[in-house]
């Protein structure tokens, strides 16, 4: 792999143990992967900050390092709320190490704002064919395949070292001959809401780390994208997809298409709505927000809670900014009973595990619930969930699919 | 015999530099996979994966030979946490290396070689002294465990 002379300097430690050890990350990973130099990188978002995950291992790690980021960095989802951990019975013990996590992240520089949508704030924007090196799963499909830019899956020490560095390794996902499709999926029928985590799910299991392209019947919006690539990502190992005719690669120019094909029956969607039958029959909790709720998902459900009171536990999770910016539709859906959380999400946080059954509208959640959380999880649209929060007739929704 | 057999001491072998850094130790070979999260106790380094090939054997001070990890990527924090309690391994040899056992590797100094020019399954036995030279990329069979036997 080919480094500038400042970067081999950094390498033989002149630039102090912190940056000789990010950029040996790196180059190792690319050395692995075949890179031939590493790149700028416009930002950074980095995975390992929920003290559920990385434990005392990932934070003596973080918190021995030294000095600044050089591009914007965010992280991904803490595992509670930073404010108001106390709502959700997290324990104080847990809630230390967690803050303790959060400021060894700060020290260097990091935005503490944990949310797994960083597009959605101010100061992470992104454009066409930008590098990035980001690491949430949902977060990295939605850049490559929504908004056209360019990130590797990347891991926690991996995304940190590049946002030390400004840099990553050019491989992968970086290059164009890597982001061609590889299998092409049909799909002949309308979808709308909830079936676009539904078939994620199912395309995840199906295609494993290749590159999809989906032949569709309608046109997705932003949030729909957003569901099919986190579900895909979670079920499967999916970083880059392509949607005919929609997503921006496939639009700007000409692919072949792959001799590889699958088509995707509606049958097939359907029995991911029918994990409500044979999971349990009484969700003890409703959760939305997998991934972070977006501004025009918080005004969904602020208009379907509106005057009505939940009568289970839900919980709704957004990024910090958003709840921030659009103050009455949390006003809304909070009169209501229900719980607006940030900076965490229902697969991070140890909240989660106290409950047997988990209802979501997330194919992403419906993969990691049951494994991460120790909870049965079953599947319906935003409105099913709504309606079996507030008490209403959420079964007959969840057969009617 | 005595002489020709004595001649392949040293054997040298080329490697992949995946983790800077210069140790020696015993050979420790795994045939399975090793997923440092949930497989290897962070304390004193003992594997305690049910039915690991190395279960109840310490990891510590030892030349680790594995053919790749698997599991989490947490498990690179984990090999940091083995070594700042003095119980990871003195260095690591894989077949190939895949990214958790990189990052943790060169996280926690520890040096590791992959892809060795033969197969070090093939060249090296438990308890043979090895080098592993991290900073050129070779390792090196100092004493063999069966010369050692006859020397005592």
């Amino acid at each position: 792999m080919y480094l500038t002379k400042e970067e081999e300097q950094i390498l033989n430690g002149e630039a102090g143990e912190t940056l000789r050890q990010a950029i040996g990350i790196l180059v190792t990973l690319g050395d692995i992967y075949g890179a031939d130099r590493l790149i700028p990188i416009k930002s950074a978002q980095i995975a390992g900050v929920s003290y559920k995950t990385i434990g005392d291992a990932g934070l003596e790690w973080i918190s021995d390092l030294q000095g600044k980021v050089k591009v914007p960095a965010i992280l991904n989802p803490a595992g509670m709320d930073l404010k108001d951990w106390e709502r959700l019975r997290i324990s104080p013990d847990f809630a230390e190490k967690q803050k303790l996590i959060v400021q060894a992240y700060e020290k260097l520089g990091i935005r503490c704002e944990c949310t797994c949508t960083p597009y959605t704030l101010e100061g992470f924007n992104v454009s066409y064919g930008d590098h990035l090196a980001w690491s949430e799963s949902s977060a990295v499909s939605y850049a490559n395949s929504v908004l056209g830019a360019r990130t590797n899956r990347e891991g926690g020490p991996s995304a940190l070292s590049a946002a030390l560095l400004g840099k990553t390794a050019n491989y992968g996902f970086h290059l164009d001959e890597n982001r061609v499709p590889e299998i092409s999926i049909d799909v002949e029928y309308q979808l709308q809401g909830s079936d676009y985590g539904a078939l994620g799910y199912v395309a995840g299991k199906l295609v494993g780390s290749k590159v999809p392209v989906f032949h569709l019947r309608n046109t997705p919006d932003a949030d729909e994208l957003k569901a099919l690539g986190a579900a895909m990502a979670a079920s499967g190992a999916v970083a880059l997809y392509h949607v005919e005719g929609i997503t921006p690669e496939i639009r700007r120019q000409v692919f072949e298409e792959p001799a590889e094909k699958i088509t995707i029956e509606r049958k097939q969607l359907e029995e991911v709505y029918e994990s409500w039958k044979k999971a349990c029959q009484e969700p003890e909790l409703i959760t939305i927000g997998c991934p972070h709720c977006s501004a025009a998902e918080l005004e969904k459900v602020a208009k379907l809670l509106k005057g009505k009171n939940v009568s289970k536990e839900f919980w709704i999770f957004t990024s910090r900014e958003l709840a921030k910016r659009y103050p009455e539709y949390i006003r809304t859906i909070e009169k209501s009973g229900a719980k607006v959380v940030c900076d965490t999400c229902m697969v991070v946080s140890p909240a989660t595990n106290s409950y047997s059954c988990v209802m979501v509208n997330s194919g992403k959640a419906l993969a990691y619930v049951p494994g991460m959380c120790g909870a049965e999880a079953v599947y319906g649209s935003l409105e099913a969930c709504v309606e079996e929060a507030v008490g209403g007739a959420a079964k007959k929704a969840g057969d009617s699919y | 015999m005595e002489q020709q057999r004595r001649q392949v001491i040293p054997i040298k072998l080329k490697g992949r530099i995946i983790s800077r850094g210069c140790a020696k130790g015993e050979v420790l070979l795994s045939k399975d996979p090793i997923s440092f999260l949930g497989s290897v106790d962070p304390k004193t380094g003992v594997v305690v994966e049910e039915n690991h090939v190395l279960e109840g054997k310490s990891i510590q001070g030892k030349v680790l030979v594995f053919p790749h990890g698997k599991g989490s990527t947490v498990g690179s924090y984990v090999m940091y946490q083995l070594k700042k309690n003095g119980a990871a391994p003195a260095a690591i040899i894989n077949l190939e290396t895949e990214p958790i056992v990189a990052v943790g590797a060169i996280i926690s100094e520890i040096p590791l070689v992959d892809m060795l020019e033969i197969n070090p399954y093939e060249v090296l036995n438990n308890g043979d002294l090895v080098l592993v030279n991290g900073n050129k990329g070779y390792i090196e069979l100092i004493e063999q465990e069966t010369s050692k036997a006859e020397n005592n």
